[in-house]
């Protein structure tokens, strides 16, 4: 008799060595993928001169005037004029004197950041609740061409949506919602709320049905069983969905630079703004999109099991 | 607990028809087994009873109250899932109490009857427990308890234990009928198998594509089957058909079988010349070296307290059960006997049983 092998080898576990190719492989990427993070944080903390220096620096004294620029808009005085004025009170005020300016008021930085989070988040709650409910109406109801009607919701992901820039500029303008947050919010919603009924009718679907039908037998309406017993099981997806629906309704560029100019400009079109006033201020640039970045970044850390389901949806059957 | 009345109750689904005007009464306190194999319309009869499908036509009283179009939720009935449905994101406690919470029942009270329902099934040590981390048998007693703690107007099981390892399905069988009898709540039983329907109904509906074959007494149906359907689907092995051709009088007292007489119940109906077929169960069959009724052995089953035969006959495979204590050769001719009281006679092309003494007994008695 041969010697029987008592360690079993497991086909689906990968061995130590594997694990730990694996591993220096996904920090290698982690690596690539957060330098231009590391470096749009850096340069935030950079004096304007070492912002744009060449070779780069590595090393160099932090500043908060990217900071300082970013809050305020500034005016240029005369070295007499700032000698007459009081002492200084802050460090920013500090700072913007030393390169001969004032602080003349604050900048518009924070209600443009507000903007963007009335409009994602509003848009993101919009698009997740109108697309639960529509995904738990296809999923659970006959409805009328269900199929042909997903196919309409789906391809309005179809073509990108800047490509009906036009017509909504036009009609926007006609119903007067440009430049408002309510017309942002219905347009993101819009845009996002294709992907949350399919993504969401997935989710609803590999619920089953049992659930409320012991629900309603056990006294409850459909209402009431689809809020007590449907909802919770689907937060998962409604999670991963909204993660979905937040980054693009945060991260939107090209309706947000044609729709709004004003009152209901979102961050994304402000930030680039920043860089004409007094020179290439790439700090100020890079304090305000390390701010930008920041909801989003704790938002998807808070949720990143949610969102590691939403994307792995389907690739695994119970 | 109450009544529950089915009248000419039907389902279509587009053109199919997935239950063809039925009608029968559970009386209170009664459990009734819809029997039958899978797509004959039985879940979908227990879902119509339940709410959860709104019949094409008919009408379904509960308590003498038609409740044909009333939601579920307005039923007062209790559903045991197949797949159980306990919520997964409440414990065990919260999956009891859950339909008194419906009810606006304080607080104080549903707790005390959860804990009441939970010692009635043995399983108030596990009432703080996810109900995702339990065992099958734990998962069963979880949705009876669902099911009981409201003490609803009856229960309607669909399937309840097709998901339970055989050896276990016995103990809950033994169960379900001990629970019945101390609760005596009206019951449908929606199941497959028949040793489940046996052990545990007083009444069995057996269906077939829709329409209700026969409804009695678990022994009526199996002594005095109404068609062929139902003398083939129940009985382990099934019920023996051994086909000729002939016509009937009524008052006849034996037929001719390949030339051989053979006693049967008094025919009471007149039957024209047609395919007719005698059903005679297995253990109703002696073997007898005398009779002129032979056939060659074809295999055997031995089964430990008894045998099953197979006999090749004239007529075909004839499967008899026989005491274990003989043995015999491939081949070896035997002489068959039947027990002719228990003998029943069946229209082959329509499959209906011919009226004889042995239904009438059961009409009388």
């Amino acid at each position: 008799m041969s010697s029987v092998n008592t360690s079993a080898h497991s086909v689906v576990e990968p061995t130590p060595t594997v694990k730990r190719i694996a591993g220096v492989i996904v920090i290698l990427y982690a690596l690539v993928t957060m330098i231009p993070l590391a470096w749009i944080f850096l340069t935030s903390i950079k004096s304007p001169p070492d912002s744009i220096s060449y070779p780069p620096k590595i090393v160099f004294t932090p500043t908060l005037e990217g900071y300082c620029n970013l809050f305020t808009t500034r005016t240029r005085q005369t070295p007499d004029y700032i000698q007459s004025l009081p002492p200084a009170t802050g460090t920013c005020d500090e700072i913007t004197r030393s390169r001969n300016m004032v602080i003349a008021g604050p900048s518009n930085y924070w209600p443009r950041f507000g903007n963007s989070l009335i409009i994602a988040f509003g848009s993101t709650f919009l698009a997740v609740s109108l697309g639960t409910l529509a995904a738990y109406g296809f999923s659970r109801f006959r409805v009328p061409l269900a199929d042909d009607l997903l196919f309409f919701i789906l391809s309005t992901r179809m073509m990108p949506p800047i490509a009906v820039a036009i017509p909504i500029y036009l009609m926007y303008r006609q119903f007067g919602l440009s430049d408002t947050a309510l017309g942002m919010i219905l347009l993101y919603t819009a845009v996002n709320v294709s992907l949350a009924v399919w993504l969401l009718k997935g989710f609803i679907d590999e619920i089953p049905r049992e659930y409320e039908e012991a629900a309603m037998i056990d006294g409850y309406t459909r209402l009431h069983a689809f809020w007590k017993v449907v909802l919770p099981q689907a937060t998962t997806g409604i999670a991963a969905t909204a993660i979905f629906c937040l980054i693009f309704a945060w991260n939107e560029y090209a309706f947000a630079v044609l729709l709004t100019s004003g009152s209901a400009q979102t961050a994304p079109p402000f930030i680039p703004t920043i860089i004409g006033e007094g020179g290439q201020d790439w700090p100020a640039v890079a304090a305000g999109t390390t701010i930008f970045l920041v909801p989003i970044l704790v938002f998807t850390i808070i949720l990143r099991k949610q969102l590691l389901r939403g994307i792995t949806f389907g690739a695994v059957r119970k | 607990m109450s009544e529950i009345k089915i009248v000419n109750l039907r389902k279509q689904f587009g053109d199919f028809v997935a239950v063809e005007d039925s009608s029968f009464t559970v009386e209170d306190g009664e459990f009734l087994a819809l029997l039958g194999p899978s797509g004959c319309g039985k879940t979908t009869t227990l879902r119509m009873i339940a709410g959860l499908e709104l019949p094409t036509s008919g009408k379904i009283h509960l308590d003498g109250e038609d409740v044909t179009f009333n939601r579920a939720s307005a039923r007062d009935i209790a559903f045991v899932f197949q797949l159980f449905a306990l919520y997964p994101h409440m414990n065990v406690r919260r999956n009891i109490g859950f339909p008194l919470l419906s009810q606006g029942v304080p607080k104080a009270e549903i707790r005390a009857r959860v804990e009441e329902t939970a010692r009635l099934l043995r399983i108030d040590q596990i009432l703080d427990r996810s109900v995702s981390g339990l065992a099958g048998g734990d998962r069963q007693r979880v949705a009876l308890g669902r099911a009981i703690v409201r003490r609803p107007k009856c229960f309607l099981m669909d399937e309840p234990l097709g998901t339970l390892d055989a050896e276990f399905r016995e103990v809950m069988v033994h169960e379900l009928r001990e629970l019945h009898n101390r609760i005596h709540a009206t019951t449908v039983y929606v199941t497959h198998d028949q040793h489940e329907a046996m052990a545990m109904a007083d009444k069995i509906a057996v269906m077939n594509h829709g329409v209700i074959e026969q409804f009695g007494t678990p022994q009526e149906i199996y002594n005095r089957p109404a068609s062929m359907y139902v003398a083939d689907f129940i009985g382990s092995p099934p019920m023996n058909f051994m086909r000729f051709h002939s016509g009937l009088h009524r008052g006849a007292q034996s037929i001719l079988l390949d030339g051989i007489d053979i006693p049967v119940p008094e025919v009471s109906e007149d039957v024209r010349p047609r395919e007719l077929a005698l059903g005679v169960r297995p253990e109703h069959i002696r073997f007898n070296d005398a009779s002129r009724l032979r056939g060659a052995v074809y295999g055997s089953e031995y089964l430990g307290t008894n045998q099953v035969v197979a006999v090749e006959t004239a007529s075909g495979i004839v499967k008899a059960r026989i005491p274990a204590d003989r043995s015999f050769r491939l081949g070896e001719t035997v002489g068959l006997e039947f027990n002719p009281a228990t003998l029943a006679l069946f229209d082959c092309a329509s499959g209906r049983a011919i009226a004889s003494s042995l239904y009438q007994e059961a009409r009388h008695g």
